[in-house]
């Protein structure tokens, strides 16, 4: 099952190689993981998508918030959440099939980003279903290239960062 | 979250101007280090110029390895610290196999390693390593500083790292622009740890369903691990057992833990555990895991490891619980803390039918060697030595069949008397080991049991030992092989003895050519009288003994099976 983790990580040298590398050494599964700055410049946010049973994100969430520069681990599973990734991709176009694309495009609310002779790079945001689709309908006019960030997330509701979604023991609060 | 540092109760210090290496001396002595392990190099020579004059006890060992593996001893021998500097590059990878040993038996190191000029790093200079990288997956926190001004703080956050919560060791990388830099200090500087927090008290309801679930219970194990003598919790794991009238077993690092010489006492479990641990823990109903990880050493298979009990679990680890195996009632915390607390809550039951069973068990299986035996048997060398030592010495081994042996034939009285590479199985540790014991407590008797090849990877130490005059004894089990390889080899690859016989030197020569007392003994009726000499020794002193090469370590779970499938059973009943 995958589970979108979130933990909030003191923003230092090392914490990313830190984490990456404690998957690998603990063989966890990362499906995707994105990292970016928070409000406050001295932490920043990492949401990973990691794939295992219970027992395995119990494990990861530990493992994580054992980790020292890392301040706070919640697992989003079982609670609504919103959850985005971001892609651009080139896409074939030439002149007989653009307005064709275009209303693909207009129907995933997709945004052309540029325009060139033989190709346009659209941008796309949704759930990641969403964007498997379009990469889908993409595909027989040709995928030139393709960027994605992999999934952020926030919990709904303004409590997210109150309460842990998934509050285990080793959690103190 | 800020911490409020140890320094920040002392009134106002004056501003005065210091160099990296002053405020990193300064540190170590405002966190009561007195002694140091390390060895120099090119960018450690502006901190070693601060430590020639500075108050603290400096062994260099002869290779940075020792120094690592002489700094965990120091610390598990004494319950402080144990501090260890080398310098870049070789240095720092050189302690490597020293920080994975004490990272795995969560042993507080703080290892200071000297660095390439910042405005180097990355370029390959000269002796430059990715010390924090390399470091980074067996230390418990690492950090590079890289401006002068976190350098005090970081200190002082490293020994709070390394000390509390599950301890472990911790690296700081300086940089040698750092430690020549000067830096004006205003006093107290306050540790900055947002994401470190220590949990001490356990859960109250826990611990009552904890104490409710041992008065419940009919056949209850206590199985303790090291985590107890971290805590320095062995009175109250004294007070608990006694109290609620629990037998105690024990994993290699928790051997200390529980006087072995009370009857209630189990001994060791797991692969060469005594048959009456494994008995009892694939037997019981409750199980009580105290600082303990559930190590596939101790469990066998895992899917069928106490498969009728209900298990607690009290650990200062959250990750531990329910890492390896499922735990009914977890309680996270300080093990002296919830000790006392559920000590208070639980009620005498007698359980005779199961202590019954135990004794049967203890009776029909104990620890046996084959005493008629007209070679020299090692485990009768550490019985001896248990006999002449009255149970008391500091005790440190190698790895493998002399450590099982060790571990079996030695009753252990109280804690941090047995200091043993538990999880990496580092071979090499003993001597070392002994040495930093030996620091640490000087005027106990220290003993390292030893393998002959587990001693031929750190004898080099052994001139350290002799430059310090520490009267540290080393015992070697000789038997030519990597007993424990050999014994495997005998067992599961038909005894092809592939690479694991080696040419060995004359160690009584070796320990003379140190300036260290040598001796060999090949007669059985020599061991008492040689080991008595050895104990009158006030120089290191190493005996060579000539034991039965080909002495198996009993009984065994092969890998792959549950405590209750030992092999040898029988051998050691035909002992009888």
């Amino acid at each position: 099952m995958k589970h979108i983790i979130s933990a909030l990580v003191e923003n230092k040298p090392g914490v990313l190689a830190h984490v990456a590398g404690m998957f690998a050494a603990r063989a966890f599964n990362i499906d995707s993981l994105v990292v970016g700055r928070t409000e406050d410049p001295s932490l920043s946010r990492m949401t990973i998508v990691v794939l295992g049973d219970d027992r395995v994100l119990e494990q990861v969430r530990k493992q994580l918030a054992k980790i020292i520069p890392v301040v706070k681990v919640q697992d989003f599973v079982g609670q609504p959440v919103v959850a985005r990734d971001l892609m651009l991709i080139a896409i074939s176009a030439p002149p007989e099939k653009r307005a064709e694309l275009l209303s693909l495009i207009e129907m995933f609310k997709g945004k052309v980003v540029d325009i060139g002779q033989k190709f346009i790079m659209v941008e796309v945001s949704g759930p990641e279903e969403k964007i498997e689709a379009f990469i889908n309908v993409c595909k027989p006019y040709g995928i030139k290239s393709l960027a994605r960030t992999g999934t952020i997330a926030m919990a709904r509701h303004s409590r997210a960062d109150m309460q842990p979604a998934q509050t285990s023991n080793e959690q103190d609060n | 979250m800020k911490t409020q540092s140890r320094a920040s109760a002392h009134s106002a210090v004056k501003p005065s101007i210091k160099t990296g290496a002053q405020i990193v001396v300064d540190a170590l002595i405002e966190q009561g280090v007195d002694t140091m392990f390390g060895y120099t190099g090119g960018v450690v020579l502006p901190l070693f110029d601060r430590l020639y004059d500075a108050p603290i006890n400096f062994i260099v060992p002869r290779h940075e390895q020792g120094g690592c593996h002489m700094a965990d001893a120091y610390a598990r021998a004494s319950g402080k610290v144990g501090v260890v500097v080398t310098t870049s590059g070789p240095g720092a990878c050189n302690i490597v196999t020293g920080l994975a040993t004490a990272m795995m038996d969560s042993v507080p190191i703080v290892a200071l390693t000297g660095q390439v000029r910042t405005e180097l790093i990355g370029n390959d200079a000269f002796q430059e390593a990715d010390t924090t990288g390399i470091t980074r997956p067996i230390t418990k926190y690492n950090c590079i500083v890289k401006d002068i001004k976190d350098l005090a703080r970081t200190i002082r956050e490293a020994f709070y790292i390394a000390s509390t919560g599950r301890p472990g060791p911790v690296l700081i990388d300086l940089p040698v622009d750092i430690t020549v830099a000067r830096h004006e200090t205003n006093g107290p500087v306050e540790m900055e740890l947002l994401g470190y927090r220590v949990r001490t008290k356990g859960h109250a309801r826990q611990i009552s369903s904890a104490a409710k679930a041992i008065n419940e219970s009919k056949q209850p194990v206590l199985y303790v691990g090291g985590g107890v003598i971290t805590a320095n919790a062995a009175k109250e794991l004294t007070d608990l057992a006694e109290k609620a009238h629990l037998p105690v077993t024990m994993t290699l690092l928790g051997l200390g833990s529980y006087d072995q010489r009370k009857p209630e006492s189990l001994d060791m479990l797991g692969m060469h555990g005594s048959a009456y641990a494994n008995y009892a823990v694939q037997q019981c109903d409750l199980l009580i895991a105290i600082g303990a990880r559930f190590d596939d050493r101790v469990t066998g298979k895992i899917e069928t490891f106490a498969p009728n009990a209900k298990i607690i679990h009290i650990d200062v680890d959250p990750a531990s619980i329910s890492k390896n195996v499922g735990v009914d009632i977890p309680v996270v915390g300080d093990a002296k803390a919830i000790l006392k607390a559920l000590t208070e809550e639980v009620e005498y039951r007698e359980r005779k039918r199961w202590f019954d069973k135990i004794a049967e068990w203890k009776k029909k299986f104990p620890f046996r060697y084959d005493q008629n035996s007209t070679t020299i048997k090692p485990q009768y060398v550490i019985e001896e030595l248990c006999r002449q030592t009255k149970n008391e010495a500091i005790v440190t081994t190698g790895v493998g069949q002399n450590q099982m042996w060790a571990a079996q034939f030695y009753k252990f009285v109280r804690p941090r008397q047995l200091i043993s590479s538990g999880g990496l199985g580092t071979m090499g540790f003993g001597l070392p080991a002994a040495i930093g014991a030996q620091v640490a407590k000087p005027d106990a008797t220290v003993i390292d049991i030893d393998g002959d090849h587990s001693f031929n990877m750190t004898m080099t130490e052994l001139a350290t030992a002799v430059e310090h005059e520490l009267p540290i004894k080393v015992c070697i089990l000789n038997n030519g092989y990597m007993g424990m390889v050999r014994q495997w080899q005998e067992l599961f690859y038909g005894r092809r003895y592939s690479k694991s016989y080696l040419k060995n030197p004359e160690y009584e020569v070796v320990a003379k050519a140190l300036g260290a007392v040598g001796m060999t003994v090949d007669k059985k009726a020599d061991v008492p009288k040689a080991i008595k000499q050895m104990l009158k020794e006030k120089l290191p002193c190493v005996i060579d003994f000539r034991v039965e090469p080909e002495e198996n370590v009993w009984p065994m779970v092969p890998a792959g099976k549950s405590l209750d499938e030992m092999s040898g059973l029988d051998i050691l009943e035909r002992l009888i």
